[in-house]
């Protein structure tokens, strides 16, 4: 474990090192993004949140129209 | 929907107009000196485009010649009309995608006050001369500092709004709002860090020098690009687009991936303005590798703003805001791929320090900055005053000058910066220039004057834009006023009563 950490604190690896990180992060954002059904959907209902307001726009018009 | 339970949970039952619901007053404010400074910014532009056709306009006045006058035209239209454009947008955007009012009024007045006064006194002082001689950041130190009581208290205005909100998640508009904000905190205050000459003097000296100095401005300049010009734009996009269109944006999930990769590729690119300088290879080299990757997101944001318009094509044969809008998403992927391409080494070996850079930013600047600025205040401001725009015919006629202007301009900077590169850079059989540096100066003449000749169209589409929210407001603001004056005539006949 201590040569392992040694290796990532050699500035002669910061490339790879970079790489891994970096490189690592995405692909993990891409999984968490696309790999559940149920998360894709649950994300892809946000798209609707400008039309949110109108919604409630509507909403006190129709109060309005009623009282 | 998950959110859209929750989102009714947090509002009053009683019935509220928009107006009252929402901070709208600050919104408005914000919005109308966008064009204010629009107008004169691009005034400026226009003058300094003609004085470098035919030197004599600048009539051997200080004040107004080209030195003095170009970091005028960089503020007012950077910092004046996108920063005032800016920040409308995005108070608007966070309280109606938060559903929430806007945080703290007064704090929102400041920013409003604040920052026109700093743009204010930039322009003033650059003509009197006094300028940090730092590009996009010529502010003396006084306004320097001005600019970051009034940023902080913007981050606060943003961020409380955000944590008040009724909505449970945070759409992705705000995301690169508040990149834009944080990540122009940190350029400003960096790239500013400067020693004061004295207490009452307009001069200081910067804390860096030599290529650090060249790279911290870079590291900045580049950024402004990629957080003020860019990311707070598309923030921009990923509210008005859809709305204007009237369906969601295309990919929300798209739109993660290219926040996160847009927000960290572009702090890195910043040095593919120093190549073939002092500054490493391996420094540019790893910026020019940055940039290209850039290219990704760019486009992946592109794409996502484009397809909204998927299945409602028809929009752009009715809908001149539309036409605006889908326009500028074409000019971002123009100069976003173009951009790339002048990062690398061999292509900035001939386009650096020619036109074809300033050709590259307009492309960017006028294609995509200000026909998404322009779309985005032709869809908000008849919201703002709950009225109809005075002339749709009259967006349709800005909308063309606009778009012959850009290209007319960047086609002239085409023609300007390639033509200057290759001709700085040709040899004769010895070994000698072909060309006299006086010779290139004389090939740009026709070009420039093209060029301040697309800049005068899209100057008339800014004008005529003015004319139009002028037409449509003044309606609205003089039956406020009348019935006002009505109600105070009501009430003082029922005092007298």
């Amino acid at each position: 474990m201590a040569e392992l950490w040694l290796w990532i604190t050699d500035l002669g690896n910061s490339k790879i090192v970079a790489l891994l990180l970096f490189f690592g992060t995405f692909v993990g954002i891409i999984i968490y993004l696309f790999s559940s059904r149920s998360r894709s959907e649950r994300l892809e209902s946000y798209r609707y949140i400008p039309f949110d307001d109108e919604k409630s726009e509507a909403r006190d018009e129709d109060r309005k129209d009623r009282s | 929907m998950a959110q859209s339970s929750t989102a009714d949970a947090g509002r009053s039952s009683a019935p509220v107009a928009p107006s009252e619901q929402y901070n709208y007053a600050i919104v408005k404010k914000f919005a109308i000196m966008s064009i204010v400074w629009g107008v004169l910014g691009m005034g400026v532009g226009v003058y300094i485009a003609s004085q470098l056709a035919f030197p004599f306009l600048n009539f051997d006045i200080a004040q107004i010649s080209f030195g003095r006058f170009r970091p005028v035209h960089t503020t007012l239209v950077i910092f004046g009309f996108g920063g005032n454009a800016l920040f409308a947008t995005s108070y608007y955007v966070v309280q109606r995608t938060c559903q929430t009012r806007l945080f703290g009024s007064r704090l929102a007045e400041f920013t409003f006050w604040g920052w026109n006064l700093a743009v204010f006194l930039g322009a003033i002082t650059y003509m009197m001369g006094f300028t940090q001689g730092r590009e996009y950041a010529e502010f003396t130190w006084q306004i320097d500092i001005l600019i970051t009581v009034v940023w902080v208290a913007y981050f606060l205005v943003y961020l409380m709004t955000l944590l008040r909100r009724t909505q449970p998640h945070i759409y992705v508009a705000n995301w690169f709002f508040m990149a834009f904000i944080l990540a122009t905190a940190l350029l400003h205050i960096f790239n500013n860090l400067a020693v004061p000459v004295s207490l009452f003097s307009l001069e200081s000296y910067a804390l860096f020098s030599g290529v650090q100095d060249a790279m911290t401005q870079w590291w900045y300049g580049h950024n402004a690009v990629g957080f003020f010009l860019t990311a707070a734009f598309l923030g921009m996009m990923y509210y008005f687009v859809p709305k204007q269109a009237g369906r969601p944006i295309y990919s929300y999930r798209l739109s993660i991936v290219h926040f996160w990769a847009l927000v960290f590729l572009y702090m890195w690119v910043g040095a593919h303005h120093l190549h073939w300088t002092a500054l490493p290879d391996w420094v540019t080299t790893l910026s020019a590798t940055f940039s290209i990757l850039l290219l990704l997101p760019s486009w992946g944001g592109m794409i996502n703003g484009v397809m909204t318009l998927s299945g409602a094509w028809d929009k752009l044969r009715t809908d001149p805001i539309m036409l605006f809008m889908i326009t500028s998403l074409s000019f971002y992927g123009m100069a976003t791929f173009e951009g790339p391409m002048m990062s690398l080494k061999s292509v900035n070996a001939l386009s650096h320090y020619t036109d074809w850079t300033v050709g590259h930013v307009h492309s960017g600047a006028l294609g995509w900055v200000a026909m998404i600025t322009f779309g985005s205040l032709y869809h908000l401001i008849p919201r703002l005053w709950d009225t109809q725009l005075y002339s749709i015919r009259m967006v349709y006629v800005h909308f063309f000058l606009a778009t012959i202007g850009i290209v007319l301009y960047i086609t002239a900077m085409w023609v300007a910066g390639i033509g200057q590169g290759l001709m700085l850079r040709a040899f004769d059989e010895f070994g000698n220039l072909s060309y006299t540096f006086i010779e290139t100066v004389v090939f740009l003449h026709q070009p420039y004057v093209v060029r301040a000749l697309g800049g005068g169209l899209f100057l008339a589409g800014m004008l005529l834009m003015a004319f139009n929210i002028y037409k449509t407001v003044m309606p609205v603001y003089r039956a406020q006023k009348a019935a006002e004056a009505q109600v105070a005539g009501g009430t003082e006949a029922s005092a007298r009563a």
